[in-house]
């Protein structure tokens, strides 16, 4: 039975590829959208304002954290750490440079009710009206 | 020790700041180069939307 079964797929080369071409989309499509999801402590840290979006291109503490919520900021500031050491690599440009655009446009991209750090250091709530931001952000 | 100290107060002496000597990184981020990482800035934030 086993060999039959080997036998079959053996003949069917194209058969095989094409599954695993199907695999591969299938994985593909299923990775980007359950990454995109942000871990729900982070979300919910996020619009109670406790952290917020830095200049740097970094997550900081805009309340005094709970050691869950530090650990939480400390594990993504590594992650995005490490996603801006890859860019700047790839676009010539040192780790500062590319996380302090990516800060310019996090901090674009607050939404009303969350919290981000001014120039000066301070911690705002986003508002309706467009963040305060360094000046040399696009 | 005398002789030492009275030849000590005819140097220049210089003090060392009480601070650590910063060098502000923010030097090093001009304007135009901001403005060329935009777009993959924008493209990294998209792409690992879980981390931002």
């Amino acid at each position: 039975m086993g060999n039959k079964k080997m036998t079959k797929t053996m003949w069917k080369p194209t058969g095989l590829a094409l599954a695993a071409i199907a695999v591969t989309a299938a994985v593909a499509l299923a990775v980007p959208s359950a990454m995109a999801q942000r871990d729900p402590a982070y979300a919910a840290a996020r619009a109670a304002g406790q952290i917020g979006e830095q200049p740097d291109g970094y997550l900081g503490f805009a309340t005094t954290p709970t050691p869950a919520i530090r650990a939480l900021v400390q594990d993504l500031n590594i992650k995005r750490k490490a996603a801006y050491t890859a860019s700047a690599q790839s676009t010539g440009s040192t780790v500062e440079q590319f996380a302090f655009t990516s800060g310019c446009n996090l901090i674009a991209q607050t939404k009303a009710g969350e919290k981000y750090q001014t120039p000066s250091g301070a911690w705002k709530t986003r508002d309706g009206s467009p963040p305060e931001r360094d000046a040399r952000c696009p | 020790m005398i002789m030492g100290a009275s030849a000590l107060a005819g140097c220049v002496q210089i003090e060392t700041p009480d601070k650590p000597i910063e060098i502000n990184l923010n030097i090093n981020i001009r304007q135009e180069v901001v403005y060329r990482l935009d777009g993959d800035a924008k493209k990294l934030i998209e792409q690992n939307s879980e981390i931002f």
